[in-house]
């Protein structure tokens, strides 16, 4: 079996400040790390590969020192890893960002499974493993807690939802984005470290992927950051008590009130 | 201090570190207060390849040696001594394999012992030897193609547990010391069996059981190096293993010295903080330089091993004499920075003193170590004369 693994160098989030007067992250001297949801994207992967035999492949697209979470990725076991990284790519979004992953998978293709965090701490969006699964034509489930059988064709998995679990399964390839529940990742292997240190990892850029400039990078994104900033955070809360319809009568009024709710919806009442 | 060590030590010492943080510290207070063997920590050790440090890489180890092993131990230490002593007793009951098995023994099983797949451990002591060694019961006499196996071994660490046992027992009581040879018993061998498992003061996680043998019948080939050569087979490996001994000593003192030093910074009295009193300083200023000390000692001692040299038992018993009285010292004033918080179980460092006194007991106590070094400082003496 064929399993490629998506992985995103991020900030560590627990060393991650903004500043305080451009409300900017101040991300120097700010430690690269691999994205923690992808480790459990990677665990998943390493342990189809340890019971079905098969590889796993390690992806990222980044700036040319996103090598390192791919080196590190190996050093955990993945057998190999390809690098997406070109000048033209900085800037992207989820949608650059997809399209730009899906000519990397089709280098490595043919695959079986494509497995990705359920989302990047930094980004947040959680955009771009449905995004990546829609541009393949892949069939895919996100918040995957549980895989529970993998077959030649077919794999059954458990997505989480807010009150419970579905259970599903789905033809491969086909692509899933996990959660933490999923497993707990291994350590890194003294022998996977020693074979990070050497092991020859891809390149591809932008002609590679015979990608366009446009389709790439910031010219290939519909969403652009405007500014990044904190919250103004509002001290001022107000907890509503006693019986559901008291909570929801004292609600009303004090949406009203504060002139929130549109005088002729509340005239209406 | 910057000891020079190679980039594949300084992995050595990353893996060891990133388990002990991640996953022994969060579980050892637990494993301590039920006496729970660390089966699971034991398996993410086995997954990260540390069991074969000190194997070489013909037989799937990583081809290191005592320095190696040295460095795994003292981070593993340095969370957990009950788990650490699991861990490094697989490799006690290794060496014995590893210096004189036969090429047929090491195949057989050193690939198993390297990737954690199967435990090992190590037993001599019986309940009338313990540090006169000479003093065993057991026996094994040959019968065409088998050893049989008889007598009850005490206080082995992992028994039970492990699947492969490197044993001293007797073959020719006429011949005294010469009379003694090693073997390789398995975990299923008819006629041996375990002893209920001890409760102890310290390391808790780690087992310690008899290993009975009641008519044990095992296959001639299991015999280690010749009939005759089982007290120097035990003296070989105890050369190679007690600087780990000191190993984890180094680790045990590390540890609680962090914890003496994080606590004085926080616990305020008469308005400051305790660290700025200048007796409290002292005594974490006397502990650091004792484990680094200790730690010096013990990587030298190590590396003088990994040189070949021919005689070092005199070396390794100082690094195991020392770094081990050095961990009871350091993690007893641990105790005594950390005031009525360190007599505490909510707080790790009651533990490591618990823990660290039986580093100054097992694999030949301190009061032994001095008996090797002082034999050796008599014999350097007579042939100076
Ligand atoms: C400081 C900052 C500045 C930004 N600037 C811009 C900007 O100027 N313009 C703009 O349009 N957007 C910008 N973005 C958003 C950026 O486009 C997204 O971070 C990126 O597209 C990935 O989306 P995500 O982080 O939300 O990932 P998610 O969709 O949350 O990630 C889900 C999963 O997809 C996979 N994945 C995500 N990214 C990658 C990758 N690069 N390689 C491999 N796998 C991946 C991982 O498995 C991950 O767990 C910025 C983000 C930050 C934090
Ligand atoms: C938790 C634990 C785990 C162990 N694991 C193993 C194992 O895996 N394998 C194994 O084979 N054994 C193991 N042992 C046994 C251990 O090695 C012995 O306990 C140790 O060698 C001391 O023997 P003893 O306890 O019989 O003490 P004794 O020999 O009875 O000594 C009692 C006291 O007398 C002192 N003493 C004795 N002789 C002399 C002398 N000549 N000069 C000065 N002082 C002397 C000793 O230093 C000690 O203070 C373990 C023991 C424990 C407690």
């Amino acid at each position: 079996m064929h399993i490629i693994v998506c992985l995103k160098q991020v900030p560590d989030a627990r060393q991650v400040r903004l500043d305080p007067e451009t409300h900017t992250l101040i991300r120097q001297g700010v430690e690269s790390i691999i994205n923690p949801y992808d480790l459990y994207a990677l665990e998943a992967g390493l342990r189809i590969r340890d019971e079905r035999g098969g590889k796993v492949t390690v992806l990222t697209m980044g700036p040319p020192q996103a090598e390192d979470s791919l080196r590190e990725a190996i050093s955990y076991g993945a057998d190999e890893a390809a690098l997406l990284s070109d000048r033209a790519f900085a800037g992207a979004d989820t949608w650059a960002t997809s399209f730009t992953l899906a000519r990397g998978v089709e280098k490595l293709a043919p695959f079986d499974l494509i497995l990705c965090g359920k989302q990047a701490v930094d980004g947040d969006t959680a955009q771009v493993g449905p995004g990546l699964a829609e541009r393949l034509g892949l069939p895919y489930a996100t918040w995957v807690r549980k895989i529970e059988a993998v077959e030649e064709d077919r794999i059954r998995v458990q997505r989480l939802m807010d009150d419970g679990y579905d259970r599903l399964e789905i033809t491969l390839p086909a692509l899933l984005t996990v959660v933490k529940e999923i497993n707990e990742p291994r350590v890194p292997s003294l022998k996977g470290k020693m074979r990070a240190k050497t092991q020859k990892i891809p390149l591809y850029g932008a002609a590679d992927l015979g990608a366009d400039a446009g389709q790439v990078g910031l010219s290939g994104s519909y969403t652009q950051v405007m500014r990044v900033f904190a919250p103004v955070r509002r001290r001022e809360r107000e907890m509503l008590q006693g019986p559901v319809e008291k909570q929801v009568h004292d609600l009303w009024v004090n949406l009203k009130n504060r002139q929130l709710i549109p005088f002729d919806v509340a005239g209406s009442r | 201090m910057d000891y020079f060590l190679t980039e594949e030590q300084q992995m050595i010492k990353e893996i060891a570190h990133k388990i002990a943080e991640e996953r022994i510290k969060p579980v050892r207070a637990e494993l301590d207060e039920k006496e729970e063997f660390p089966t699971e920590l034991l398996k993410v050790i086995a997954q990260s390849d540390l069991f074969g440090v000190a194997i070489p890489q013909e037989y799937g180890g990583f081809g290191g040696g005592c320095l190696e092993n040295c460095l795994a131990v003292e981070e593993l230490s340095r969370a957990c001594l009950g788990v650490s002593t699991s861990f490094a007793a697989s490799g006690l009951g290794a060496y014995p394999i590893l210096l004189f098995g036969s090429e047929e023994q090491k195949q057989t099983y050193l690939p198993d012992i390297a990737s954690g797949r199967r435990l090992a451990a190590f037993g001599l002591t019986e309940s009338t030897a313990g540090s006169d060694a000479g003093g065993i019961l057991t026996t094994a006499q040959i019968r065409g193609d088998e050893y049989i196996l008889n007598g009850t071994k005490q206080w082995i660490t992992n028994g039970g547990e492990a699947e492969i046992y490197t044993v001293i027992a007797i073959t020719d009581r006429a011949k005294g010391a010469r009379g003694a040879s090693a073997f390789i018993v398995e975990k299923g061998d008819p006629g041996f069996g375990f002893g209920k498992k001890e409760s102890k003061m310290g390391i808790r996680a780690s087992a310690t059981r008899e290993l009975v043998f009641n008519q044990c019948r095992i296959p001639k080939s299991r015999l280690i190096a010749r009939e005759g050569m089982g007290f120097i087979v035990a003296m070989k490996t105890f050369d190679q293993s007690r600087p780990g001994v000191g190993a984890q000593g180094v680790g045990v003192a590390q540890g609680a010295l962090e914890e003496a030093i994080q606590y004085g910074r926080t616990r305020v009295q008469f308005g400051k903080p305790i660290i700025t009193f200048q007796a409290v300083q002292h005594m974490l200023a006397d502990m650091a330089t004792q484990t680094e000390a200790a730690r010096a000692l013990v990587y030298a001692a190590a590396r003088f091993v990994d040189s070949g040299a021919k005689d070092v038992s005199k070396i390794s018993a100082m690094a195991k004499v020392f770094a081990t009285d050095v961990a009871m010292k350091v993690t007893t004033d641990a105790v005594q920075v950390l005031g009525g918080t360190g007599y505490m179980r909510d707080y790790p460092v009651e533990k490591m003193m618990r823990d660290a006194k039986i580093l100054q007991i097992y694999e030949g106590t301190n009061q032994i170590q001095r008996n090797v070094i002082g034999q050796e400082l008599n014999k350097e003496g007579g042939r100076k004369k």
